[in-house]
């Protein structure tokens, strides 16, 4: 399988007034395509930290990143931006979408930013990626007008909209309730059987079994990192919900 | 750079918030109608001052007596007695650039007839002042050479001082009106000319002979002025050399000594009076150019909160994929769309605004310059003072900027 992801050494330290933070003290791991990673841990273990560096939104202090065979580590502010724009889908705890504006319009958002999309082919894909998370009859809906978890579909749909080489999640079901957490778990496990690349940040660790690999992350360093063969389905769950209510 | 989805994205984001775009833009309305109306109100009004110094006749000249002095006390002009009969008589004599020439003097007083009265002024002349001035006689006719030769008591009245003396509509010719208890018979009405640009009522006047109002009126051997006129425009500035030649002859005025006379064209008067309304338009057009600067600080002060407010936004778009530029780019153009438009909004209203004052009686000239101008400025505006703003947008971290609250 191809290799999506690989860290060698992945150290990141912060300088905040005369001590020295290490966020990250080496990581080094890899992940293919095709797999759905959670990366749990609890807070100040770094998870954010790593996200961001992996988002290519931040640049490690040593070590060295690879995004899809890319060396990120020496890339300019620009090109970390193209490279989100091609290559990352993002997923946020808090949706990020943007007020006012309808489920077509923010799915299209990151095909904005690239020249390559006509605005036919922009709009085509972002009805395809709604039409993918479920919502393709919310299409002219404002995100006022959605719940929680129809604005966290809509945001999964823009994170699918460019055809990413990965998806990142940052608490991802943070803000939902558990049964909307689950409907979007069992998306997420929809998009992985379709063959998608998926890393899930969280530091809920209930949710390690739905996904095929969970990296633990403690103090900057991983602590474990196992494959789950036996994983548990959300849609099961949700099919069980409805018994116990 | 792809503009044509910046712009999208710009005026998705405008509309998002229409009603504080618009209260951005008023302060650029507001500017950019202002200095549009002000400057037309002040180039009307040079307009039409020119126009009424020209329907006087463009190529006048007036003579008056100067500045001089009685054993070291230096006068005023108009207390001079400088300008005698001789002068005039002269000037018609060897002058060869003056067509039409007319001494001049007048007399304030009160016109009665019956038991209406009036104030009014009498001007002394002779038959061509009222072809130098632009007078036409409405009925009856002028006074002619005899009469000024006998300074017979005779008259031409002006429409408003017909209005006042005869308010009942009676027939005005071949009445006897009296002017400082002399009484003088109407021969002719003056067709009414309205007011000039300086607001002042152009038929409220009598022309009597300048030896009836010289000799009968007030009493003196001199004379107030001498008005002529070249024999076309072009050769006003010779005619004025003329016939400061020969007064200076006249009164033996030799070379280095100041002359104890003027000679003005309309031309020069002309020139004085639009250099003044100059001055105005530019004071008018400050004021409206403080009031576009405030507006374009309006425009700042508003991308500044709004790119605070939308710092969340910023960082959502910087993470999938917008480059600071394209941030840049999105919020310079809010502000030049904001500026552009208000300022279109403000053309609009600025030259209506100059229809409905020209409605009032106040003469306005909407300037093409102005238009521009303006428009212009407040694109300037716009970039120059959206700049700062998007350029913190822009320079935002993606990563402090999406974890903002």
């Amino acid at each position: 399988m191809a290799e999506i992801i690989r860290t060698v050494g992945l150290k990141r330290e912060f300088i905040v007034g005369d001590e020295v933070v290490r966020a990250l003290r080496g990581l080094s791991f890899s992940i293919d395509s095709g797999e759905f990673v959670t990366i749990v841990g609890s807070s100040g273990s770094g998870k954010s930290t790593l996200l961001n560096i992996l988002g290519c939104l931040d640049v490690p202090t040593a070590g060295e990143y690879y995004l899809d065979g890319v060396s990120v580590r020496n890339m300019g502010k620009n090109d970390r931006a193209t490279l989100r724009n091609r290559k990352i889908g993002f997923i946020f705890q808090n949706y990020n979408l943007l007020p006012k504006t309808t489920s077509v319009e923010n799915v299209e958002l990151p095909l904005m930013y690239n020249r390559d999309v006509s605005a036919s082919e922009r709009r085509r894909r972002a009805i395809e990626a709604l039409t993918a998370v479920g919502l393709e009859d919310r299409l002219m809906h404002k995100s006022n007008q959605l719940s929680g978890g129809q604005q966290q579909r809509v945001a999964i749909a823009r994170a699918l909209v460019n055809d990413p080489v990965i998806i990142l999640a940052d608490e991802a079901t943070g803000n939902l309730d558990s049964k909307k957490s689950y409907e979007v778990l069992a998306l997420f496990q929809k998009l992985h059987r379709a063959g998608k690349t998926i890393l899930f940040v969280t530091h809920n660790p209930d949710l390690e079994q739905f996904s095929s690999r969970t990296i633990t992350l403690r103090d900057g360093r991983i602590i474990s990192d196992v494959r789950n063969d036996n994983i548990q389905s959300a849609d099961e769950v949700l099919a069980n919900w409805k018994e116990e209510d | 750079m792809d503009f044509g989805n910046l712009i999208k994205i710009a005026v998705k984001a405008l509309l998002n918030n229409k009603t504080r775009g618009f209260l951005t833009m008023l302060g650029i309305i507001i500017g950019v109608a202002s200095v549009i109306a002000m400057l037309a109100i002040g180039a009307g009004s040079k307009q039409s001052i020119r126009d009424e110094i020209g329907s006087m006749g463009s190529n006048m000249i007036t003579v008056s007596p100067g500045n001089g002095r009685f054993g070291g006390v230096r006068q005023s002009g108009s207390s001079m007695q400088t300008l005698k009969m001789e002068d005039y008589e002269s000037i018609v004599r060897e002058a060869s650039y003056v067509d039409k020439i007319t001494p001049t003097m007048s007399a304030s007083g009160q016109a009665i007839k019956g038991s209406n009265n009036t104030p009014t002024t009498m001007y002394g002349t002779n038959a061509d002042y009222l072809e130098i001035r632009g007078y036409t006689v409405e009925s009856g006719s002028v006074f002619d050479e005899s009469d000024i030769k006998h300074a017979s008591k005779v008259c031409v009245v002006g429409s408003t001082v017909v209005s006042e003396l005869f308010p009942d509509g009676e027939e005005p010719l071949g009445q006897v009106i009296r002017f400082n208890k002399t009484p003088m018979k109407i021969v002719g009405v003056l067709q009414s000319r309205g007011y000039n640009g300086m607001g002042m009522d152009q038929d409220d006047l009598i022309i009597a002979p300048y030896t009836t109002v010289q000799k009968r009126i007030l009493a003196i051997n001199y004379i107030q002025g001498i008005t002529c006129s070249a024999i076309s425009e072009e050769y006003t500035d010779q005619a004025i050399d003329e016939i400061t030649r020969i007064l200076q002859t006249n009164h033996d005025i030799k070379i280095g000594q100041d002359n104890d006379f003027n000679v003005r064209s309309q031309q020069e008067m002309m020139e004085t009076m639009s250099s003044v309304m100059d001055m105005l338009t530019v004071l008018l057009a400050c004021v409206a150019g403080i009031s576009l600067i405030v507006g374009g600080i309006g425009i700042m002060n508003i991308m500044y909160v709004s790119v605070t407010e939308r710092t969340r936004e910023i960082g959502l778009r910087m993470s999938i994929g917008a480059k600071g530029r394209h941030i840049l780019w999105q919020f310079l153009i809010e502000s030049v769309i904001i500026s552009v438009l208000g300022g279109l909004i403000g053309v609009i209203l600025g030259v209506v605004a100059s229809k409905v004052i020209s409605l009032f009686n106040m003469p306005t000239a909407v300037q093409p310059f102005s238009i521009v101008l303006s428009f212009l400025v407040c694109t300037v505006t716009g970039i120059f003072f959206g700049w700062y703003p998007a350029r913190k947008a822009s320079r935002l971290n993606p990563i402090d900027a999406l974890r903002y609250e």
